[in-house]
């Protein structure tokens, strides 16, 4: 199943002007706890990680647990560096990956 | 879908429960700010393998979440810190705990002086009515908390039971 990502970052920002990120994925969550109709637990399938990238360099990283809710929203900062990509990566269960990439220009 | 549960909802029953409630709803307003004592074992071990020997030490991190949630499977939260974010004094990981989930880890923020500040939502889920705990790491190797009680009238997680 192809997952939906949203991403949103601003499309031009001025040089070490602080941008919002707001990364939103569909993704069910499920925790591993729930037992299903005839009792049994539900496997589970959740996203582990989270990463942003900027031109290549890290910005951001996260570790999710089943406690995170269904489609998964996360919202940061960063400073805006540099003219370039922001690139955006889930893992998870099941050999769960997504990416998704933005561009933003920098003046 | 799953069938419906044949609770027999009896008005003595009804009672019996309504006053539970209450008078657990006193025993929580009763309840002095703060207590580091009542945290469940797991939900202990968990904050120390995070924080190791370091003092925890309450302040500079500030976490927001409704005081009365409806409904557990999503919980908005937001976390912002008192940090210069410079390469010499910044917060290096933000870590959420719970007491009474199943299990005590939320999720885990690695960042950095590049955040220029420290403003990061998420949504998670709440099992039931329980203690909070946001822990921020510093670059000196300190560490912060805030705790914030939540209640919660539907819980998430184990809703198919």
């Amino acid at each position: 199943m192809a997952a939906r990502a949203l991403i949103n970052v601003p499309p031009k920002a001025r040089r070490g002007e602080i941008i919002s990120i707001r990364a939103l994925i569909s993704h069910e969550m499920e925790t591993g706890f729930r037992p299903n109709a005839t009792g049994q637990l539900i496997p589970r399938n959740i996203i582990k990680e989270f990463v942003c990238t900027y031109n290549g360099v890290e910005i951001f990283r996260a570790e999710l647990f089943p406690a995170v809710s269904a489609n998964p929203y996360i919202a940061f900062t960063t400073r805006a560096t540099e003219s370039g990509t922001i690139t955006m990566t889930w893992t998870g269960d099941n050999g769960f990956s997504a990416t998704e990439s933005v561009a933003i220009a920098v003046e | 879908m799953a069938e419906p549960i044949p609770v027999e909802t009896t008005r003595r029953r009804f009672l019996i429960g309504a006053t539970g409630l209450a008078g657990g709803m006193a025993l929580v307003t009763m309840l002095p700010p703060g207590r580091a004592a009542a945290t469940p074992e797991a939900t202990r071990t968990a904050i120390k393998a995070v924080v190791g020997s370091a003092p925890l030490r309450k302040g500079r991190i500030k976490m927001e979440l409704p005081p009365l949630v409806e409904n557990g499977n999503a919980v908005p939260l937001q976390i912002t810190a008192e940090s210069p974010m410079t390469d010499a004094d910044h917060v290096k990981a933000i870590h959420v705990f719970t007491e009474k989930n199943p299990q005590p880890n939320v999720v885990s923020f690695q960042i950095g002086p590049r955040a220029g500040t420290v403003n990061i939502s998420t949504r998670m889920r709440l099992a039931d009515t329980q203690i909070v705990t946001a822990i921020a790491e510093m670059s000196d190797g300190t560490f912060w908390s805030d705790e914030v009680e939540v209640v919660v009238t539907l819980a998430a997680c184990l809703e198919e039971i």
